[in-house]
């Protein structure tokens, strides 16, 4: 079944500055807060500000909490392994990005 | 229909045991995780795995997959012989809930109790809210320069009113923002699953990679330009024309270059609220020696400089 429809979308950009409180990253990944504290504990999540509703996550949150969602729900990681392969996975980032910047292919 | 071999996909024999099929499920899922691999293609084959193990790793599937014969080669017309799992006795959850990933393979043969059940969904915790939809798009470096309109295609998973799961082609047309980075996303308010009860619909999010460019580079919000000289415009210096992403300007190569000199166009990089660089990185381009002429000229050099490269080496 397919259909169709157009409508020009108003966009938001977020980059660095934009933060999400502990309701709104909890929406966006449908996860219950608890399951985002656990991620905090491991370090997975380093939000600025007191605990709960005066927490402040920075937009790179989004992503951190989905990749973990995906790891433990598809592959059966664990946080703590979740936690090594997201600090792992960034580097891998950093270092393709490096050879991107001195003109080699990945 | 296409027939699927399920076996080819996991790469492991028909006769394959139980523990040997999970062992290959998990390192191809390893391999082949969209958020860990690099593969192009590893979103659909990512799919494509996790639905050959969820028959596989089921007795009952495997049985009733089994049933239909080893003479069927994958991507060979399909078609279920009539009452082909009569004799099979699913328990529970054999039949698969509808999922809009699973091929129209599977869907025939396992998907069908999905009506009667009714809507299985109920892994999701209920939310008034509608859900947050995610999406990853490709753009070309000249889209965040200039600012684009690009359309862009989503199928998008839908519960219909009597319960069964089909997929909608949705075709946006999203403005994307001027000075957009790899790697950032841009939220679009109320594009993700409707609400329940009257409730706001979610947000869809984008997450924005770009194609590879044939000039550029992109790092953050810097450009790189790799940009071949000749050796005496290196040496002597000169105004070169460079092309940069909002159109040609003029450079000047400082006197006394050398290979891999990295010149800075401050604030032609990625626009945006903290503009980047441009970098144009030089890469001296040697004349061939085809010609008498050339000959000629390296010889006078090699003669006339006393050049030694090598001089930090200290081997005589």
């Amino acid at each position: 079944m397919s259909q169709k429809d157009q409508s020009i979308s108003t966009v938001e950009l977020i980059d660095e500055q934009t933060t999400f409180t502990l309701v709104e990253l909890c929406r966006s990944c449908s996860v219950e807060a608890e399951i985002i504290e656990a991620m905090v504990e491991q370090g997975i999540l380093e939000p600025s500000g007191r605990h709960g509703r005066h927490w402040c996550f920075p937009s790179s949150s989004l992503r951190r909490t989905r990749v973990t969602l995906h790891l433990q729900r598809d592959l059966g990681v664990n946080l703590a392994g979740a936690a090594l392969a997201l600090d792992l996975l960034e580097r891998i980032e950093d270092l393709n990005a490096r050879v991107r910047a001195m003109g080699g292919k990945r | 229909m296409e027939y699927k071999d399920y076996y080819e996909i996991m790469g492991v024999k028909r006769d394959a045991t139980q523990d040997e099929i999970k062992r290959a499920y998990r390192k191809l899922a390893r391999k082949y995780h969209p958020d860990v691999s690099k593969e192009s293609d590893a979103e659909a084959r990512f799919k494509e795995v996790g639905e050959a193990y969820e028959v596989l790793k089921d007795p009952e599937k495997r049985a009733a997959y089994e049933q239909l014969g080893a003479q069927w080669q994958a991507g060979q017309d399909f078609r279920p012989p009539p009452d082909w799992d009569t004799g099979f006795e699913f328990s529970g959850g054999g039949y698969t809930g509808g999922n809009a990933d699973h091929s129209a393979f599977f869907e025939e043969l396992f998907g069908r109790g999905f009506a009667q059940q009714g809507a299985t969904g109920g892994r999701r915790s209920f939310h008034m809210h509608g859900e947050d939809h995610h999406a990853r798009v490709l753009i070309d470096l000249e889209d965040s320069f200039s600012g684009a309109t690009r359309s862009i295609s989503l199928r998008v998973p839908e519960v219909t009113e009597d319960g069964h799961v089909t997929t909608r082609d949705r075709t946006l047309n999203v403005s994307i923002p001027k000075g957009i980075r790899p790697g950032q996303q841009i939220r679009l308010a109320g594009q993700g699953a409707p609400g329940l009860g009257g409730a706001e619909s979610g947000d869809l999010f984008l997450e924005v990679e770009f194609r590879d460019h044939s000039l550029y580079r992109v790092d953050g919000a810097d450009i790189y330009l790799d940009l071949p000289v000749a050796p005496w415009e290196a040496a002597l210096g000169a105004s070169i024309k460079v092309p940069t992403p909002s159109g040609p300007v003029d450079l000047k190569i400082p006197a006394d270059s050398n290979q891999g000199r990295k010149l800075r166009l401050s604030g032609r990089g990625l626009s945006g609220k903290t503009p980047g660089d441009m970098y144009v990185v030089l890469q001296v381009s040697l004349p061939p020696a085809d010609s008498d002429v050339a000959r000629q000229l390296y010889e006078q050099m090699q003669d006339q400089l006393g050049f030694n490269p090598r001089a930090a080496m200290e081997v005589a």
